[in-house]
């Protein structure tokens, strides 16, 4: 109890004489009103979303490609259902005699159908659409081109029809797009990381300007440089930390929102991007890195003015 | 020896220019022993508050050297001036109070920049206050207080401290004289409990209401000694220090 009241005692006073609510006071306080709780909140809604974008595309890639790997699809293309199921047979009985092969699975026409309505519409599977047989294939080695070609070639004597895929080999284009999305993502966090430092610099140059007089006095009454740096750094923090919290909320609302939109999408390809609980901290501790972003920006900033007085 | 050891601020050919004009102190050589009560005239633009300036360590002479406190303040590290600012007390000529403080948190300022807990600061501050008359007062911006008023709240925070050494720039300007007369007799009482003194003024007739003090006059940015107490250690000087 007491121990708390005198946590509570340190925190106020800033740990340091001077510190804390009495030199914060030294610097009369914008908040709400100035600009930079609302440029920060900005900053960090939409580092929280470049984020959230970045660390779904990763989970999205990470689950595709555990999923695939060592995979193959053969599929056979031929309109009349009754040859496609013949050959579709020999398919799999030269499947289960290839040593090459883990396992196979025929993929069940309703799960085909399933997986095609949002493209296709409902019941479209058994009327003029042609649907292909599909049979998921689980190699022991890698599925890679050399892989393919033997499998390929093995099959196409038995089932003149089937082609065979390896299931990351279509997806590749799309592996190396999302890769480029991941950099952008980052490359926005940075920029945006930047920009919040360059932001907190102007304001923190403008109150140095606008509380010139404040300065120079705390200076000549025997303020040290920390003294003074830490009048405007509890000032920023707070700001900070104010349009930290109303970014992460603006952010997450986002995150979620959009978050919704894409689960409406999911098909195959699209499952596995969702957020984990370590994703979901790290975008909490966004607005965290903001705050100190702020306040050792306002810090290095104080302390060069500063420097230049006797 | 003896001398240099109780010197409080020795000044040795001190030269000031602003920039590129002329020079605005010229080969000003003083030292100040602790305890004495020194008055700095010269007329309007004589240097007094350029000379003041380079006491209170707000800027540094073009030339020349400075001791204070025993220690030589041109070559220290900028990190070891606060301390030497914090045994000062500064009246500055245009009162430099926080605008958005009140009297109270004016006065209080000094000792909140030198770590004094805030129970220790209430009763001084407001004993101050109440000393220069202005305790009804002590909610107040200095905005909304007057020239006279504003003065009294700067002297109080110039004093509060306890300071080793009293710099005041003008600290008579903007007061009748019955509050001048009051404020000078504070000056001496805080000298006479040790602290050394430095009054700049322009106005003659103060110098010859503390009996005790020594003068230093400014001409045209050059020092002269009307009492030759800055070429030898003055009888206050002597008071303070062990017989030898
Ligand atoms: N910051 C400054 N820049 C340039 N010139 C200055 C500055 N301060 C004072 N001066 C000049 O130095 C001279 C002495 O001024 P000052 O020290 O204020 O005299 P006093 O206090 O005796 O009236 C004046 O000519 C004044 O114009
Ligand atoms: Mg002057």
């Amino acid at each position: 109890m007491t121990r708390t009241s005198a946590l509570n005692r340190a925190v106020v006073r800033g740990l340091s004489p001077f510190g804390g609510d009495r030199a914060a006071r030294l610097v009369p306080q914008a908040r709400l009103a100035g600009p930079m709780p609302w440029v920060i909140a900005i900053m960090v809604a939409l580092t929280v979303v470049a984020a959230a974008g970045g660390l779904a595309l990763q989970n999205m890639v990470e689950a595709a490609r555990a999923e695939l790997s060592g995979g193959a699809t053969v599929q056979v293309i031929e309109a009349f259902p009754a040859a496609r199921e013949e050959q579709a047979r020999a398919v799999e009985t030269a499947l289960a005699a290839d040593p090459a092969v883990a396992s196979y699975r025929r993929v069940p026409e309703a799960e085909l159908d399933a997986l095609l309505e949002p493209w296709l519409g409902v019941g479209s599977a058994d009327a003029t659409v042609p649907v292909p047989a599909l049979i998921d294939v689980r190699l022991r080695g890698a599925a890679d081109r050399a892989a393919i070609d033997r499998l390929q070639t093995r099959l196409l004597d038995v089932a003149p029809d089937a082609r065979v895929d390896a299931q990351s080999g279509w997806l590749q284009p799309v592996f190396g797009a999302i890769t480029s999305l991941q950099w952008l993502a980052i490359a926005l966090v940075v920029l945006l990381a930047l920009t919040s430092a360059a932001a907190v610099w102007l304001a923190a140059r403008s109150a140095l300007g606008s509380n010139r007089n404040t300065i120079e006095i705390v200076h000549l009454l025997g303020g040290t440089d920390g003294q003074i740096a830490r009048i405007f750094q509890r000032s920023v923090g707070y700001d900070a930390a104010l349009g930290g919290a109303v970014g992460l909320a603006i952010g997450i609302a986002g995150v979620v929102v959009l978050g919704r939109q894409f689960a409406a999408l999911a098909s195959g390809m699209v499952a596995g991007g969702g957020l984990t609980l370590p994703d979901w901290l790290t975008l909490a501790a966004i607005p965290v890195a903001g705050v100190a972003i702020a306040v050792i920006t306002a810090r290095l900033t104080v302390l060069a003015a500063v420097r230049r007085m006797l | 020896m003896s001398d240099f050891d109780s010197e409080i601020v020795a000044f040795d050919n001190v030269g000031l220019r602003y920039g590129t004009e002329g020079e605005v102190l010229r080969d000003v050589s003083f030292t100040l022993y602790p305890g004495s009560f020194y008055f700095l005239t010269g007329a309007s633009g004589a240097g007094k508050t350029s000379l003041l300036k380079l006491l209170y360590l707000a800027q540094r002479p073009s030339r020349g050297a400075i001791r204070m406190f025993g220690a030589d303040v041109i070559t220290l590290p900028r990190a070891r001036l606060p301390a030497f600012r914090r045994r000062l007390g500064v009246v500055f000529q245009d009162f430099r109070l926080v605008s958005h403080l009140s009297a109270f948190d004016n006065v209080a300022l000094p000792l909140r920049v030198s770590g004094v807990p805030e129970s220790d600061i209430a009763k001084p501050v407001a004993d101050m206050l109440d000393w220069v008359g202005l305790s009804h007062r002590h909610e107040a911006r200095p905005a909304t207080l007057s020239g006279g008023e504003q003065q009294r709240v700067a002297i109080a925070r110039a004093v509060i401290g306890r300071p080793d050494m009293l710099i005041a720039d003008e600290p008579t300007g903007n007061v009748d004289p019955e509050m001048a007369l009051k404020l000078l007799r504070l000056f001496e009482a805080l000298n006479r409990l040790g602290t050394t003194v430095v009054v700049a003024t322009h106005d003659v007739h103060l110098l010859k209401k503390v009996p005790d003090s020594l003068i230093m006059r400014l001409d045209k940015g050059q020092l002269s000694d009307p009492t030759g107490a800055l070429r030898y250690p003055p009888r206050a000087a002597h008071r303070e220090r062990p017989a030898s």
